[in-house]
């Protein structure tokens, strides 16, 4: 196990090192700069411009500038936001909760719906359920997220007045109460799309151990249905099922950007957005690093979990 | 330079009736200006709260580092500076007891010599008296070059800053620049007492968490949601009337009309209602929706440095080919004013009797056959080996311009002139590709002035070509000798009157050579719930919530 360990992460390390060099070339790249922004800006002179350039470091060659930002990053110095000067494990931090929130609910809400809709699904297969769920899950897939979220705000918001538009909470209230009521919305137009998938997924996973032997043995035994189900079938349904929760994990940190956009949740996905939009490179590197390493953790934490529950796998 | 007053305005007959004439929907608002009228003032204590949506996020709250439009709204209410700027284009005292001038001995005949007389009567947020010094330390901090200040334009003339006493400081300038009195009002003063402490200004927790002399205290800042301020009860003006004023951060313009619609946020800041829903937003009930001039343009901009728009001709025929009164009608539902010039309408130096544009492809063309431009084999006209074929580019995902560029794409066609659309992410555009003049020509919406100081030096002086190793802007590599001497001219006279006709012939001059095509000025479509009073728009600051300390809910 512990081979494995060191083995997996020596590969991470290999891979953080291309994804940052990768990252940080095509970054710095792209015409324009962080000081595009003040182009249009009737007092900022060019003289003005380059003598900012020449502050933020951005007039040295290339290699100097990864080479000095990868140095501060392994000496745990993730750099200053060019847009507003603070530390980038600080801007992260700000926004890392209201993502958590958003999107671990929303797993969760899509692990439960999509587990059960498909366990269903596969045991009254070509019902009525089956196809309904079938034909929802084609919908969920094929329509983009921000087109629910719109449709839900017209609906829910502007028709019903049930829901607020949008936000993490109401300035000035912020109770439970009150983030669970923004939660509502936004929470279950992004599950639509991961029930969809969980679904699919559990339905063809549980089929699959519905035709094993040791079910067939069991009903040649007169074990229940039911037991059947509860014992012998959803363990081993969900086996598979923790490969696809892994590769959830580092979205469940990372955020959604389409979604946080349209209901105005300050996250990370959002924070990505801007971050992009002005090109603020110090803050636009720290989250490619921080979803490389949760995606090798994600991976890592998997092979690990289905190690443990699975006896036939070991790791070596 | 603007008009200025003193503490007592004495203005004209003249004056006063520009003054109602300009103030149009503003004068609505007028009793408003300064603070709550004094019959509304009988419970002292703010109260309410104002939450005002932009369409970016406020993140430099250090009024002196480089920032954007969105961050004045916090930085007016947080901090104050020598003067304001009224929607007439007035410089107010703020700081200042007064506004310096040369009748009343603050600004030397020369203009070399300023003295500033300040009030005494200014506390910081934290209680610390403010003083000249605090104004010394912040016109030396913006010249530190260790510092990444803003705009140094005009800061740097600054030379021999002198505190007379606590409430009187003195400077001599490198040279005369009227210009600068505009630019103080964009210059917030910082305390000295606690920025001097910080080895590096540009990382201090100041920035995060100012502190100012301004209506209001900042309270917190929920990153990429939102930011609270909270009232300051010991300003020395009169204000603020409510007891907090949120700015939400909402970057979908759709959503942000839609939680004005839904009344999550009770007043429209940047970027505004889309001209799309305006329409609809005033019809909406319990809303006031108004229409109001910005400073801002729209043009096509040219790079009069390419081989095909060198002849005065040709921007002359392209100018004329353009169907304005449709574009603004049929792609911009009707809310942009036409314009001649890149001076704002409601400005004092606006020159009114600019030639008016007319849409008529047949002259048009006949400027093009009387200049020798004729069509080749191609359709496409052509001069001693130079076909009349350009790109466009704009921001990407602008769809309203993009609708605008396969409009004239299409009429120029119809001319014999190609226009290929080429259009770039803002992050790009703005760049080097703007700045350096890469572009052969731009769809543009940019303001000229600093305030309302009518001195366009940064965008059409031939020394400031950035693509020539120039100080500016001037990315339409205009050249024109007589502009260029009006404008050194300009900047160095104080007079609003004898800068007036300055300016007016330099628009003359700027409309007669067309480095760039003027399409309309911008009008920003303001929304508010019904029950806010106070408010009141102001195109010469970049941010509606400029005086945000006379906001107030009706009772």
């Amino acid at each position: 196990m512990s081979a494995f360990l060191l083995n997996r992460l020596f590969q991470s390390i290999v891979l953080l090192v291309i994804v940052s060099i990768i990252g940080f070339t095509v970054l710095n790249l792209m015409p324009g700069g962080p000081l595009a922004q003040f182009g249009l800006d009737p007092g900022m002179t060019q003289k003005d411009v380059e003598r900012l350039a020449a502050q933020l470091g951005l007039n040295r060659p290339l290699w100097i500038q990864y080479l000095d930002w990868a140095w501060r990053l392994m000496q745990g110095d993730w750099g200053h936001s060019f847009r507003d000067g603070s530390s980038v494990l600080a801007v992260i931090g700000r926004h890392l909760l209201a993502t958590l929130l958003l999107m671990g609910t929303s797993t969760a809400l899509a692990i439960a719906a999509g587990t059960w809709i498909g366990i269903r699904g596969a045991t009254q297969r070509y019902s009525l359920f089956d196809y309904c769920a079938t034909v929802g899950a084609m919908v969920a897939l094929s329509v983009p997220t921000f087109w629910f979220g719109l449709i839900g705000i017209y609906i829910f918001t502007l028709k019903l007045g049930w829901v607020p538009a949008g936000n993490m909470y109401t300035i000035g209230d912020g109770s439970v109460l009150d983030y669970l009521h923004h939660l509502i919305l936004p929470s279950l137009v992004l599950s639509l799309v991961h029930v969809a998938i969980w679904s699919r997924y559990m339905r063809t996973a549980t089929l699959d151990a519905l035709s094993q032997d040791f079910v067939k043995t069991a009903r040649a035994k007169g074990v229940s249905e039911r037991r059947i189900l509860l014992k012998h079938v959803i363990g081993n349904a969900l086996l598979p099922m923790i490969t696809l929760a892994g590769m959830q994990l580092p979205s469940i940190l990372t955020g959604a950007l389409v979604t946080e956009t349209v209901f105005t949740w300050p996250g990370m996905g959002r924070l990505f957005l801007d971050s992009l939009g002005y090109s603020d490179y110090p803050v636009v590197m720290g989250l490619l690093i921080f979803s490389a390493i949760m995606v090798v953790l994600g991976n890592l934490i998997t092979d690990i979990v289905i190690a443990t529950v699975d006896p036939r796998i070991r790791l070596a | 330079m603007t008009k200025h007053s003193a503490t007592t305005s004495n203005y004209s007959r003249r004056d006063a009736l520009r003054m109602v004439a300009i103030g149009g929907a503003v004068g609505i608002f007028a009793p408003n200006l300064l603070g709550k009228p004094a019959f509304a003032r009988a419970s002292a204590k703010p109260s309410g709260r104002i939450i005002v949506g932009l369409g970016q996020e406020p993140t430099v709250f250090n009024p002196l580092m480089a920032h954007i439009e969105v961050d004045d709204g916090v930085h007016f209410s947080v901090f104050d500076a020598l003067f304001r700027i009224d929607p007439q284009g007035v410089i107010q005292p703020n700081l200042a007891v007064e506004v310096p001038n040369q009748k009343n001995g603050g600004i030397s005949e020369d203009g070399l010599k300023w003295r500033i007389r300040l009030r005494d009567d200014v506390r910081w947020h934290d209680g610390k008296p403010f003083s000249a010094e605090d104004v010394k330390f912040t016109l030396e901090l913006i010249t530190n070059p260790n510092f990444r200040s803003w705009r140094t334009a005009g800061h740097a003339l600054v030379r021999d800053i002198t505190v007379v006493s606590p409430t009187e400081i003195s400077w001599r300038m490198e040279e005369a620049f009227a210009p600068y009195l505009s630019f103080l009002t964009e210059t917030f003063i910082v305390p000295k007492h606690i920025l001097e402490k910080e080895a590096n200004p540009n990382n201090a927790a100041f920035n995060q968490a100012p502190v100012g002399t301004g209506a209001f205290k900042w309270e917190k800042r929920v990153a990429g949601d939102h930011l609270e301020l909270v009232a300051n009860t010991e300003y020395f003006g009169d204000g603020p009337h409510i007891e907090r004023l949120v700015f939400k951060y909402i970057p979908d313009l759709t959503v942000l009309y839609t939680q004005f619609k839904s009344g999550d946020i009770d007043l429209v800041g940047q970027p505004y209602i889309t001209p799309d829903h305006y329409g609809e937003a005033k019809t909406l009930p319990n809303r006031v929706v108004t229409l109001l001039p910005r400073t801002s343009f729209e043009s096509f901009y040219l790079n009069l440095e390419r081989p095909q728009f060198r002849e005065l001709a040709v921007r002359e025929a392209l100018y004329a080919a353009i169907d304005k009164e449709s574009v603004i009608q049929g792609l911009y539902y009707g809310v942009p004013t036409p314009t001649e010039t890149f001076m704002p309408r409601q400005s004092f130096f606006f020159n009114a009797n600019l030639p008016l544009h007319q849409f008529d492809l047949n002259r048009a063309a006949k400027i093009l056959d009387q200049a020798g431009w004729a069509k080749g084999a191609d359709g496409i006209r052509a001069k001693n080996g130079v076909r009349l074929a350009f790109s466009n580019s704009t921001t990407s995902g602008d769809p309203l311009r993009e609708q605008l560029q396969q409009f004239l794409q299409q009429t120029f066609a119809q001319l014999g002139v190609e226009m290929k659309i080429s259009n770039l992410p803002a992050a790009v555009m703005w760049g080097e590709f703007w700045m350096q003049s890469q572009f052969d020509s731009v769809i543009v919406g940019s303001s000229y002035l600093i305030g309302a100081d009518p001195d366009v030096t940064n965008r059409l002086h031939s020394r400031s070509i950035g693509a020539k190793g120039g100080r500016g802007s001037n990315n339409a590599q205009y050249a024109n000798p007589e502009v260029d001497a009006l404008l050194d001219k300009g900047a160095r006279t104080f007079d609003p009157d004898a800068r007036r006709a300055i300016y007016s012939r330099v628009q003359e001059l700027v409309r007669r050579d067309l480095p760039f095509l003027p399409l309309y000025q911008s009008n920003s479509v303001e929304g508010l719930k019904k029950g806010i009073n106070g408010f009141v728009p102001n195109g010469n600051t970049r941010t509606e919530s400029w005086n945000a300390l006379a906001w107030y809910w009706a009772s």
